[in-house]
């Protein structure tokens, strides 16, 4: 009896998940299908400035709502896809785009990794050389005392 | 050599976790540096909130510097910074402009009438079209729009009594002083 009231529950909660999400995006007057895919992969692409860690597609918040509308707007306008971005990042930066643009300001974001990486080849290379120079019998000697590798 | 390596490489992510720390708190990770720092503030055409049918545009206030402060009814910080505007606006120097954003124009007169009202001017934009502009995503919000009609400043959410004064009012001094 109790499993099916959790049961019950939990097939409400999942019913009004849906329901928030359908909530988010509230039917909006496209001319035609390719245009509402259009809209929604753009929704997408863009972050919501309030809560930073949502689209614009998935945010409730007033300001999504507020932003989406903008960008239905400019579509109607016959604007592009680029000219819509650039119409938000000249009002709120950056910071509205998920994907960030390569410029100086961003190279450590986008390189930054393959820094990483480079930096873990070279210590990797430069202990298999001590390694050979030391040759394998001399690791294997070495091995069974305290070479302060043993980490 | 070798051994001190682990303790190295300890200590070395023990500096990025302070570090990490100590940037987060003197700054807000969440705060968007607006693109408009230093240039011309948008156009704009908003009914005044107490005289509907009168507009006041952005060429309406050019010739003298002011504060725009961005506010709502529902925005629960902004009775935070209330006291200090009400407190700071007869010795601020420059005019304090209310923004009444995506707000009821009798929610923001109800609210007004019981905190008192520090602005010399309100301006009411319901539907936060023009709000978008200005790069406002949120409550409170202010901008130092100088006498050209430039963004000279923009601080993002309340303006507490240490704002008020490390912040707004040297801002201003520093804008007065160059134009005065």
């Amino acid at each position: 009896m109790l499993l099916l009231r959790v049961f019950a529950l939990m097939a409400a909660m999942l019913l009004f998940a849906g329901v928030g999400h359908a909530q988010a995006i509230e039917p909006m007057p496209f001319a035609n299908h390719a245009q509402e895919l259009r809209f929604q992969h753009l929704v997408r692409e863009l972050r919501c400035p309030m809560c930073q860690d949502e689209t614009l597609e998935d945010s409730n918040a007033p300001i999504a709502r507020d932003l989406r509308n903008q960008v239905f707007r400019l579509m109607q306008q016959g604007k592009s896809d680029q000219e819509i971005k650039q119409f938000l990042v000249a009002r709120y930066s950056d910071y509205i785009l998920y994907d960030p643009p390569l410029k100086p300001g961003t190279w450590l974001l986008w390189f930054g990794p393959l820094l990483i990486l480079l930096g873990g080849a070279g210590v990797v290379l430069v202990a298999i050389r001590k390694r050979k120079r030391h040759g394998i019998e001399a690791m294997t000697v070495s091995d069974s005392t305290d070479n302060g590798e043993d980490w | 050599m070798s051994r001190l390596l682990p303790l190295l490489g300890f200590l070395a992510l023990m500096a990025l976790f302070g570090a990490g720390v100590w940037w987060n708190a003197y700054h807000d990770p969440t705060s968007i540096p607006t693109p408009l720092l230093n240039k011309q503030a948008p156009a704009f055409n908003l009914p005044k909130l107490y005289e509907p049918t009168q507009t006041v545009s952005k060429a309406d206030l050019l010739g003298q510097p002011y504060l725009l402060n961005v506010f709502a009814s529902w925005c629960i910080e902004c009775g935070v910074e209330h006291p200090v505007l009400e407190a700071a606006a007869p010795t601020l120097g420059v005019k304090l402009v209310g923004y009444n954003y995506k707000d009821a124009p009798a929610d923001a007169k109800a609210w007004l009438a019981a905190h008192g009202s520090p602005y010399a001017l309100l301006i009411a934009d319901e539907s936060g079209r023009t709000a978008i502009d200005f790069g406002v995503y949120g409550a409170p919000e202010s901008f130092l729009i100088d006498a050209k009609g430039v963004i000279r400043y923009k601080h993002i959410g309340p303006i507490t009594p240490d704002v008020m004064a490390t912040k707004v009012k040297p801002a201003i001094a520093a804008m007065l002083k160059e134009a005065p």
